[in-house]
């Protein structure tokens, strides 16, 4: 008898979303689907605001990382002030945004690999779900839950001491920065008592690489094969093809590395991506439009990045990406678990950047914001945590915003997690008459790998609780298993 | 100081010259009674109501009320206070207060009462009015979302010869401060600075000058309303 099974909610990861997973009369998985279910507006609202309002109204869409958004909406208006992209900026206002950018990179990546992915691999993915959680990893391995908090913690101070707050910060403004770092706040990120400073977030970035390169080599074959698929991977990459999480040129390569997309200035992007609607999403799909839809997808997060960038410009993670691309020969990564590793490295970049920044006299003085010949529409791109993040305005002559398009990160990730969903129900479910917890599990593994931010994707709210149904052809339920009560 | 008087504030003895209206000459001692509609230097007109007070049993508003010899004048009593808090209130729910993206937070008044006041939760139905946002002036916008209809603008904000360039404009609910657009063509900075900063809410901003000043050093970021005054 053919099953429908949904997953509603997902759990560990932020928003709310559903999977619906088809299994027809053979036992064979016919169509899976990752829906996210509820819609949120900021694209309209803000219209009729006045611009320079945009960067901390906008970045309410999420509160794991506004800074991204506040940071990619200022990118978009410095191109409408007319400061331009980049080194348009005065040296202190583009380096005080990448600190914060970086202390965001930092605290989210640490965030997503303790407190989300670190209980699947410390307890399996068929582990007990009542210790499957960042509860279990606090009560057996209480090192690794403080290191977490407190790797999120230094970020977070980052992040206060450039936005003015930790959560929704107002640092950012259009053409540049408001605020300079005082010496004090400096001298505490460098030299603060243990562990609060750059040199113990270093290190710890590396211990928390090592934990996953061990679990690695435990777990080869399992995680080798773990939705994997061929992908197209998009990024922004620095003009010499260096990784840049803050600014740079558009580049995306194909499953094989041949370049797809060669660096492109973002400020046109609407010429190379387009987006899809299907009916049963709120999450838009973009995909290269000269590619088509079917073949124009691609990825966009840590393993993207990895795959699009020639080097990483701090040393410590350069040596560990030399690692990392010696797993495929060069070639780009397609592996949806070694995301988790994609991220530690930039983890560990985060940090030295960090490090390496706080040095910068210029955070210490200097002009703080640029400004030039008013234009009337602007493109901000950032890489956010989740991958590249699109920002788009345009203005009226009364300097109110009259268009906003977001293109969030985990939209971009739209297709490839359905492809990964589909992936892992096929080799789990396939014949399965009796879906499993753990079964549930692996389906959000995949999902969680990405590290969605369903909310911010599709503007829904709130937590990501998660619900598998199984039905059969005529869309009877069979059988349904939540990850919550209620 | 010709003419002092003795009264009394809360059971404080104080002093003022006889004449000076209540919230100014509670000011002079040391002692903060909240205003919105009233400002230093414009005359007052007691159309907000923050300024309640209690003397001989009645509720006056303070801005309009002078002080007399030996008049003993009650202002943090609980039901004063609930009364005020319940204004503040009052004003939040008639408009469309978002502070988490108005530029002005920090710098607000009446968001600055609402912490004076602990506003914690709303207690009245939000009215959710649809208002306009006027950007068509080259200086400042007005959104008409934050107005109070408090008119420290209209009787604040003048050109050379005296004309307002704020004036109420329709009535009852319609009722709504609107910006005169040939006097605000010739605006000057000095003028659309000084507007931005007599509005007690976020209703005119000087364009271009959003968020310039960082959290952490705006005028209620460290001490809350009144601390200037009480010290």
């Amino acid at each position: 008898m053919s099953k429908k099974i949904t997953i509603e909610p997902v759990t560990r990861v932020e928003g709310h979303g559903k999977v619906t997973i088809h299994m027809d009369d053979n036992g064979n998985i016919s169509q899976s689907r990752l829906h996210i279910v509820e819609f949120r507006g900021f694209e309209r609202f803000v219209q009729g605001r006045p611009y320079w309002e945009a960067p901390v109204l906008v970045q309410r869409l999420c509160g794991i990382c506004p800074v991204s958004h506040h940071l990619a909406a200022a990118k978009a208006l410095d191109v409408i002030v007319g400061a331009g992209t980049g080194h348009g900026l005065t040296p202190t206002g583009e380096k005080m945004r990448r600190l914060m950018h970086y202390g965001q990179f930092f605290q989210s990546h640490a965030l997503h690999f303790f407190h989300l992915s670190a209980p699947d691999f410390l307890f399996g993915i068929d582990g007990d779900p009542a210790i499957r959680n960042i509860i279990g990893i606090a009560l057996t391995r209480p090192e690794l839950a403080v290191q977490g908090v407190m790797m999120r913690k230094f970020g977070q101070e980052i992040i206060r001491a450039t936005a003015g707050k930790k959560i929704h910060g107002t640092g950012a403004i259009p053409g540049g920065i408001n605020k300079h770092l005082t010496i004090e706040e400096r001298d505490e990120f460098l030299k603060g008592a243990d562990p609060l400073n750059a040199d113990k977030m270093v290190a710890w970035a590396q211990e928390a690489l090592e934990f996953f390169k061990a679990y690695y080599v435990a777990n080869k074959a399992f995680i080798d094969d773990f939705a994997y698929f061929p992908s197209n991977h998009l990024s922004l990459v620095r003009k010499d093809g260096a990784l840049d999480l803050y600014h740079g040129v558009l580049r995306a390569v194909d499953a094989d590395g041949k370049k797809i997309l060669n660096d492109i200035d973002y400020q046109e992007y609407t010429n190379y991506i387009e987006e899809e609607v299907r009916s049963w999403s709120y999450m838009k799909f973009p995909y290269l439009k000269a590619y088509g839809k079917e073949k124009g997808w691609y990825r966009v997060g840590p393993l993207a990045r990895l795959n699009t960038a020639d080097f990483i410009p701090t040393p410590l993670a350069q040596k560990e990406f030399e690692s990392y691309k010696s797993l495929t020969g060069g070639k780009p990564n397609n592996h949806c678990m070694l995301m988790h590793y994609a991220r530690l490295i930039e983890t560990l970049h985060a940090a030295e950047m960090i490090r390496e920044l706080l040095n910068d006299p210029d955070l210490l003085e200097g002009e703080l914001v640029a400004k030039g010949t008013k234009q009337k529409e602007g493109v901000g791109l950032i890489e956010a945590p989740r991958g590249t993040l699109f920002h788009h305005y345009r203005i009226n002559d009364h300097d109110q915003i009259e268009m906003a398009n977001l293109i969030v990160s985990t939209t971009n990730n739209n297709e490839p997690m359905n492809r990964s969903v589909n992936h892992v129900a096929k080799s789990v479910m396939t014949g399965k008459e009796v879906i499993t917890e753990g079964m549930m599990n692996a389906v959000e593994v995949a999902i969680r790998a990405y590290d969605p931010c369903l909310s911010c994707a599709t503007h829904a709210l709130g937590n990501m609780p998660l619900e598998i149904t199984l039905v059969d052809k005529n869309d009877q339920v069979i059988d349904r298993k939540r990850s919550f009560e209620g | 100081m010709a003419n002092l008087i003795k009264f009394k504030i809360d059971g404080r003895e104080c002093m003022a010259e006889a004449g000076t209206y209540i919230v100014e000459a509670a000011r002079q001692n040391g002692i903060f009674i909240p205003t919105l509609c009233n400002m230093k230097g414009l005359h007052p007109k007691g159309a907000c109501r923050i300024c309640t007070v209690r003397i001989n049993g009645r509720l006056m508003t303070s801005c309009t009320t002078p002080v007399t010899d030996g008049i003993e004048i009650e202002s943090e009593s609980a039901d004063i206070t609930e009364l005020r808090k319940s204004i503040i209130e009052l004003l939040f729910v008639s408009g469309n207060h978002f502070c988490p993206s108005c530029e002005k937070s920090g710098n607000c008044e009446l968001q600055a009462l609402g912490y004076l006041y602990q506003m914690m939760v709303p207690r009245y139905p939000y009215d959710f009015p649809l208002k306009d946002v006027d950007a068509s002036s080259p200086k400042i916008i007005k959104d008409q979302n934050r107005c109070i209809l408090c008119k420290r603008c209209i009787k604040s904000i003048k050109d050379e010869n005296g004309r307002s360039f704020f004036a109420f404009h329709s009535r009852g609910n319609h009722l709504e401060v609107v910006l005169d657009e040939e006097l605000a063509a010739n605006m000057t900075d000095e003028l659309a600075e000084l507007a931005m900063n007599n509005c007690p809410v976020g209703s005119i901003l000087v364009k271009e000058k959003g968020f310039a000043t960082p959290i952490g050093k705006r005028k209620f970021d460290n001490q809350p309303i009144g601390s200037e005054i009480e010290g």
